[in-house]
């Protein structure tokens, strides 16, 4: 092969391997699900004419950015759970940002003050139960250790961050003695192995096998909406939800976010996806697309959700959910919460 | 031995070079292409441990006694209680229905001959959603037994959960099993007449013929099957963590996310491959020292035994007992669901892409695959030695590693060579280059390749084992290279176990979820990770059309294997 051919063949390589950069253009790495973010990107392209590359990463979002390094694609990395946002600040894998809007629109605790993540969206994290039980009202995350609820209560893995981060929350609040006293005590009570996922909860608790357990706010909207189908609109129908909250304290929340990745190529394209995420139309359709709770002030909540009676967020900084997470996750080992 | 081959062999045409008679005798230059190509496939598959090991070392190892405390001793039991199970319902299930379908003669026995591959194309993630959908007190078949039976809510008649220990055996037993099934049902079928007739004449029974003739000679293929099970089994994380199990790769798993510790998950990672590659060691020892290389000449085929009535009927229903647990039950589930999602929402545009993608990826690296697995078991059997059978371990370690955990070791080499290339592109002609590797299909097909590596060495190495010395030795002394012996002596002999293997890669591959989430490119979804999308927001029915496509795409192959692995008469 003579050497002109080569070099083209090697050219035919690299256009094989590189994507066909557009002119307008953001690529965003991101641990949400596509089905969930699509509504809101493709309502973006609309609006902006900047096309959205995607990519849906689950566990390994934040070493793959990482190893990709100063040549990484990414613009925008997208994630649930707060533990996962400030680990990607940890790691060096965000950049600040200084944004008017993102300021405004945004309240001060859902946000860094150097601009190097965003929360998004809130998800609660809701009591399911039985719709027989009644004096449900003054719930507390507490009271879920009580022995009352012996053989009970159904939950996921300890080691899902959704629970994590309110082990977390519970550390920050009663410190580690209490809390794992408290973990043995719903260990004690669980009616099944910790498994599954949240609506295994709401399925399990229509099945007669749980009486109470935990689970995220918008899935009660997924399932009561019939859009997980007809099977999960029963589930949702069949329990009661309740918001509970800490003793003296409000419900726990979560919440879904986004960094601008440190080296993104199109930083001014990740930042107006940003201001759009977070502008009127975009926290919106959060709301009535998936459920969630807007971040921003003002903007109407589900019907399903509402509902649920007014939500009292509880005060622990989510930076200090997210600092206790890996002493939430090693206790959750210790009471052989799992097992 | 003559020092010039007689003219006959001569006209062979082949250079003087080539024509040394010196069978065994390594020739300088196959040598050293031979070794140059493995020696690069071992580095590929080396890489990623590597970097493993690298990782592993930097930790300070603050979590070890908490590990060692709390994590490890539950969730080796637990493992170890589970691949006991699952290798007792595999070997048990593999076994006895090759040994069903090979010596037995009933109406029907051609449908199961290939039903019973059917549950290769069923990923253990998706059998675990659909029977648990199945199988749920609120699901169709307890409603079923309630409504059946008189009761009126769940609570009246209590089963056993599905989400626990035996509930996950069963299920990954009942999908695995063809693993076993496949190579000892063509191991049976090739056995020889004569052992079997051998054993009769001495007075053993069907039973003992079985036990005492047909499964010792069974023996490689069993293990073979068995290994490859297992060790899917033990780095599945679909099925046992919505299960509930909580396996040492769910461990790792959990030491790299919640414990925020991946030097901890990589150095648990790397015990377990040790402990792999140690059972899978003393396995072979203990086979060592026998043969079980087939007669040269064709070997007459036992004939079956012909069973007739209620026997018939037994032997049917007893075949088709883990075909409708590991296939039929949950595939209609999924196409009723399927059927009910068109029917809602139509079928996506998108579907057609990801089944696109998940054909290209899985072909390209089962393509890569096979010929780099019969490439390095081809060396030790051709030019000796005892250093090309340790490439041939080596070649093993991808399917001992956790899928997500293999992909994060290939992310540093990936880099490293992105950066290399593009270093040597800026030096050379100026411009930068784009990512050759991550982020790339490349990477994919690497991660695939890595991964699977196992099973094509392991199938071209089983199909050469079946090659009696003596046929290569011939071809040597008549003047063949090892090149030549390869090509028209143990390559027409072992097609079929080659070709088997590559269709085992594909139909893995096609299942391949964990290292595909990590690394594939930008806008692109195959078949499983469409699938995963829908289950993690927990609308996996919406995904039934694509979990309904894996288990389509597998079809195909599965009943290409059958083909393959049946022996002409």
């Amino acid at each position: 092969m003579s050497l002109s051919r080569t070099a083209l063949a090697l050219l035919g390589l690299v256009a094989l391997a590189a994507p066909a950069r557009a002119e307008s253009e953001v690529n965003l790495y991101t641990t949400r699900e596509p089905g969930l973010i699509r509504p809101l990107l493709d309502a973006f392209t609309k609006a902006s004419g900047v096309k959205v590359n995607t990519v849906f990463v689950d566990k390994g979002l934040a070493e793959r950015v990482a190893a990709e390094g100063a040549r990484s694609a990414a613009d925008i990395v997208m994630t649930v759970d707060i533990g996962n946002l400030i680990e990607l600040v940890d790691r060096d894998l965000a950049q600040p940002v200084r944004s008017p809007t993102l300021e405004a629109a945004i309240p001060a605790s859902l946000r860094d003050p150097e601009g190097r993540w965003f929360a998004l969206s809130t998800r609660a994290r809701v009591a399911y139960a039985d719709p027989d039980l009644r004096d449900l009202a003054g719930l507390t995350y507490e009271d879920l250790a009580d022995p009352k609820w012996k053989g009970k209560v159904c939950l996921r893995s300890g080691q899902h961050p959704y629970n994590t981060a309110l082990i977390a929350a519970y550390l920050v609040k009663h410190g580690e003695a209490k809390t794992e006293a408290w973990l043995r005590g719903l260990k004690d009570n669980l009616a099944r192995k910790a498994g599954g996922g949240d609506r295994d909860v709401a399925r399990d608790i229509v099945a007669d096998l749980c009486d109470v357990g935990l689970g995220n706010s918008y899935y009660v909207g997924l399932m009561r909406s019939g859009r997980g189908g007809p099977e999960q609109k029963k589930w949702g129908e069949g329990i009661q939800v309740v918001l509970p909250t800490f003793q003296g304290g409000g419900t726990h929340v979560n919440v879904s976010g986004a960094v601008v990745a440190k080296s993104a190529p199109n930083r001014d394209n990740a930042v107006k996806l940003l201001e759009y995420l977070a502008s009127d139309e975009a926290q919106g359709l959060y709301a009535k697309a998936d459920y969630e709770y807007p971040v921003k002030p003002g903007v109407a909540v589900d019907p399903l959700l509402t509902a649920l009676g007014p939500l009292k967020i509880d005060t622990t900084p989510l930076v200090e959910i997210a600092r206790n997470r890996k002493a939430a996750s090693l206790l959750v080992d210790k009471v052989g919460f799992d097992r | 031995m003559p020092s010039r081959p007689p003219a006959a062999l001569r006209r062979m045409g082949l250079p003087a070079r080539l024509r040394s008679p010196a069978a065994g005798r390594p020739h300088g230059p196959w040598l050293r292409a031979w070794t140059l190509a493995a020696g690069l496939t071992a580095l590929l598959v080396l890489a990623p441990v590597a970097s493993l090991a690298v990782e592993a070392l930097q930790g300070s190892g603050g979590l070890w006694p908490h590990l060692l405390a709390h994590v490890l001793p539950p969730s080796l039991v637990e493992t170890g209680l589970l691949l006991a199970g699952v290798g007792a319902v595999v070997v048990v299930v593999g076994t006895g229905a090759a040994w069903l379908v090979a010596a037995y003669e009933f109406p029907g026995r051609r449908l199961l001959d290939w039903a019973l591959l059917l549950p290769l194309a069923v990923p253990t993630y998706i059998g675990a959603y659909a029977y648990l959908d199945l199988l749920h007190p609120v699901g169709p078949v307890q409603s079923a037994v309630r409504a059946l039976l008189g009761y009126a809510r769940p609570r009246d008649l209590i089963l056993p959960d599905l989400r626990s220990l035996p509930g996950c055996i069963l299920l990954l037993g009942f999908v695995l099993y063809p693993y076993v099934y496949l190579p000892t049902r063509a191991l049976f079928l090739m056995q020889s007449a004569t052992l079997v007739e051998a054993g009769r004449s001495l007075g053993a029974g069907p039973g003992a013929v079985f036990l005492r003739v047909a499964l010792p000679l069974a023996r490689p293929a069993i293990a073979l099957g068995a290994s490859l099970a297992l060790l899917e089994a033990l780095n599945d994380i679909g099925a046992a963590e919505f299960l509930g199990v909580r396996t040492l790769t769910v461990s790792i798993y959990d030491t790299w996310v919640n414990r925020s510790d991946l030097a901890g998950a990589a150095g648990l990672a790397l015990v377990m491959l040790a402990a792999c590659l140690g059972l899978i060691a003393v396995e072979r020892r203990a086979r060592r020292g026998r043969g079980y290389a087939g007669a040269a000449q064709r070997p007459r085929r036992m004939s079956r035994t012909i069973l007739a009535g209620p026997a018939a009927l037994v032997a049917l229903g007893a075949g088709l007992v883990p075909v409708a647990l590991g296939f039929l039950a949950p595939a209609s589930y999924l196409a009723v669901e399927a059927v009910r999602r068109l029917h809602v929402a139509g079928l996506s545009g998108a579907i057609l892409s990801e089944s696109l993608n998940t054909l290209l990826y899985a072909g390209l690296a089962t393509l890569v695959a096979t010929t780099l697995g019969l490439l390095v078991a081809a060396g030790p059997r051709l030019l000796g030695g005892r250093w090309r059978g340790m490439l041939l371990r080596c070649a093993t370690f991808g399917y001992a590693i956790p899928g997500a955990i293999l992909a994060i070791g290939l992310l540093p080499p990936l880099a490293a060579l992105d950066g290399l290339l593009d270093g040597a592109s800026r030096a050379l002609t100026g411009l930068p280059l784009a990512a050759m590797g991550l982020g790339t299909g490349a990477a994919l097909v690497y991660a695939y390749v890595v991964r699977f590596l196992a099973v094509t060495t392991g199938s071209s190495e089983a199909g050469l084992a079946r090659v009696p010395r003596s046929l290569g030795d011939a071809a040597r002394v008549l003047g063949r290279g090892p090149a030549g012996a390869l090509a028209q002596v143990h390559l027409p002999l072992t097609w079929p176990a080659v070709l088997g293997g590559a269709l085992l890669v594909f139909v893995d591959c096609v299942k391949e979820l964990p290292a595909t989430l990590i690394l594939r490119p930008l806008n692109v979804e195959t078949l499983a990770t469409h699938l995963y999308g829908e289950a993690a927001r927990g609308t996996y029915e919406d995904g039934a059309v694509a979990a309904l496509l894996i288990v389509a795409v597998g079809l195909l192959p599965v009943a290409l294997l059958l083909r393959v692995s049946t022996p002409k008469a």
